[in-house]
């Protein structure tokens, strides 16, 4: 239709793309807690499972950011620098890959937690995967912040679940020191070969919160224009 | 002068396909945003536009009309001669018209205005000589051309600012759309009476002081409010309401707004767009009832009614189909961003119909949708598109030059 440029106007929004992206690697992150207690009765039928289930879960973050990548065209204006769209997406990402190397790990290697650190392993995943979940509620907000046009009180609101965000990151670090201690107490007690994995799995749960928060980083950037 | 009656028949029918065309396509642009936020139905939306498009081209589409009647040619020179700018505005409906449906067929962006423009301006100085068009007053209209969707832009930034700082962005942002909603509801009935009146409604017999015109206005303003009151009471949330759905909430007190400056840019449409049908069949029509090249009489009254009319026509049988289409793609602009646009963008046109420029209503819009962006309003705008309004420049113009000499010199020969 020949006079349908003031329809053409209106790029597609990136908003309820990147809320289904960040939906998705949190779907990730959260399979981790059930993955866990499967490993810990040593059930691998079951870890096998839940593995399976967070790979598909990964491929669908994979599309929707690819989605995400395609549907910016440069000719886009954006209340936001695109840049920084596409530095959230990315950090996003890295929730749902993490999850996946996790998971992996822990059945590659059919680790077995030593039982006095089963209960602390337990405590700093839930951890890591709340921080998985306030990102994904800080990012939600991202709708309303829009719709403000990116000033008065939804700022507020959005700083103070960032600020809830590292809280629960620093507590993860509090649990990751906590259990790093419990197992060097019993590591000369445990193949060795096991414990360096066990090292290993700690510092990626423990970089699962850290992605968390990366997240919570680059929402502050976009606040902070 | 010979053939009176065909040439009478020749402008009627050419005037009323024209005005047919900018019912059936120009008016869907004026009407999209309302329908893609979901404030009007699209019947609705056909009888706001019918009711307002036909008050603004009979109330205030004279000095307009009066513009492309005789403001872009120089008539004086043609005093000898007159069925040479009979033939000349006969051709320019002819090639605007054509122009308008090659333009549609093959998806370019096209704008009513200019075509018509660019066609007079050609068939004056090409099919006549330099010295018949009047170039500081061409030059004035290019000029708005540019300086139109600028104004409605900086408005729209303007207005859509103001909607964040007494709205968007307070704790309570549905309180203080229910206690700011009425003031813009008033401030749209106040302006647009107002840029009317002032400009004087001598054409229909109407004739208002300045303070007469003020009183009017508030009037109108008052009158937009009480009618606005019932509908905005009816909103309410729940006191429990989550951020998200008190930010629906607002949208829906907006939405009353819309319908407002919906009207207000029909109204608005209606007074630039319908010239650009009529006003060829004017400057004919003064030729014919005089025999001669017409002095400067008002635009008759009944002239303004046909167009109306074309356009009704036009919107009835065809535009619906054009806003259905239109207005499913413009589903990301919600009320609050909506209304800011359209009303920049109304009074921005009813400005320029006021001082009788010929502007493009749809640059416009664009050009407002635009400001809104700038105040971060909008999620995501292609300016891909400015492009393509660059191009209607570039384009359009010379195209509808082009045709109209080709169809003055046939005319010439034929007739």
């Amino acid at each position: 239709m020949a006079t349908s440029y003031l329809s053409r106007i209106f790029g597609s929004s990136p908003v309820g793309h990147i809320l289904l992206h960040m939906e998705r690697a949190n779907a990730c992150a959260s399979k981790l807690p059930p993955l866990f207690a499967a490993a810990v009765k040593q059930d691998w039928v079951e870890v096998k499972v839940i593995l399976d289930q967070i790979t598909e879960l990964e491929h669908d973050a994979d599309s929707s950011k690819k989605n995400i990548r395609m549907h910016l065209p440069n000719a886009l204006f954006m209340p936001v620098p695109r840049a920084d769209l596409l530095d959230l997406v990315t950090a996003q990402d890295k929730i749902a890959n993490r999850a996946r190397d996790i998971a992996g790990l822990l059945l590659g290697r059919k680790m077995v937690f030593p039982p006095a650190t089963a209960a602390t392993f337990t405590e700093l995943v839930n951890s890591a995967v709340d921080a998985s979940h306030q990102a994904n509620k800080t990012v939600s907000e991202l709708s309303e912040l829009f719709e403000s046009g990116f000033r008065g009180t939804e700022l507020d609101v959005m700083e103070s679940m960032i600020a809830e965000l590292d809280r629960i990151e620093h507590e993860t670090d509090q649990i990751e020191i906590r259990l790093r201690a419990q197992l060097l107490e019993i590591e000369k007690s445990l193949p060795p070969v096991d414990v360096m994995f066990l090292y290993k799995i700690i510092d990626w749960i423990g970089e699962l919160a850290n992605d968390a928060q990366r997240v919570g980083r680059r929402l502050q950037l976009l606040l902070a224009r | 002068m010979e053939n009176i009656e065909l040439y009478f028949w020749l402008a009627a029918i050419f005037g009323l396909f024209m005005a047919w065309g900018i019912g059936a396509n120009d008016v869907a642009n004026a009407m999209a945003t309302s329908i893609g936020s979901k404030v009007l139905t699209i019947r609705k939306a056909i009888i706001v536009a019918a009711i307002f498009e036909f008050a603004g081209s009979v109330l205030a589409g004279g000095e307009v009309t009066s513009t492309i009647r005789g403001g872009i040619i120089d008539s004086s020179v043609l005093a000898d001669r007159p069925d040479l700018l009979v033939d000349g505005m006969l051709a320019s409906l002819l090639a605007a018209g054509t122009w308008l449906l090659i333009a549609s067929a093959m998806g370019w962006p096209v704008s009513t205005t200019h075509s018509i423009v660019g066609a007079i301006v050609g068939f004056a100085s090409i099919g006549i000589g330099m010295e018949v068009v009047k170039w500081n007053q061409v030059g004035t209209i290019a000029a708005s051309w540019i300086v139109s969707p600028l104004v409605s832009g900086i408005v729209a930034f303007m207005i859509f600012t103001s909607v964040q700082r007494l709205i968007l962005e307070t704790p309570d942002p549905f309180r203080n759309a229910k206690k700011y909603v009425p003031i813009y509801i008033f401030a749209t009935g106040f302006f647009i009476t107002l840029i009317t009146l002032l400009k004087g409604l001598k054409h229909v017999g109407l004739e208002l002081g300045e303070w007469q015109s003020y009183g009017v206005a508030v009037l109108m303003g008052i009158a937009a409010v009480v009618i606005a009151i019932p509908f905005l009471n009816r909103i309410s949330i729940a006191e429990s309401a989550t951020r998200a759905e008190r930010f629906a909430g607002v949208e829906r007190v907006f939405a009353v707004l819309m319908v407002f400056t919906a009207c207000s840019m029909a109204f608005a449409h209606g007074s630039n767009d319908v010239a650009n049908a009529i006003g060829p069949v004017a400057a004919i029509l003064g030729v014919l009832q005089t025999g001669g090249v017409a002095s400067k009489s008002a635009v008759p009254l009944w002239l303004l009614l046909l167009g109306g009319v074309g356009i009704v026509v036009g919107l009835a049988t065809y535009g619906r189909h054009v806003i259905k289409t239109i207005g499913q793609n413009i589903t990301h602009l919600t009320p609050s961003r909506g209304f800011a646009a359209e009303l920049a963008a109304a009074g921005t046109v009813v400005v320029a119909s006021g001082i009788g420029l010929p502007i493009s209503t749809t640059h416009s819009l664009v050009g407002a949708v635009v400001g809104v962006g700038f105040a971060r309003g909008i999620a995501a705008l292609d300016l891909g598109v400015i492009r393509t309004i660059f191009m209607s420049w570039i384009i359009t113009l010379p195209a509808g030059a082009f045709l109209s000499v080709f169809f003055f010199k046939i005319l010439q020969a034929a007739i």
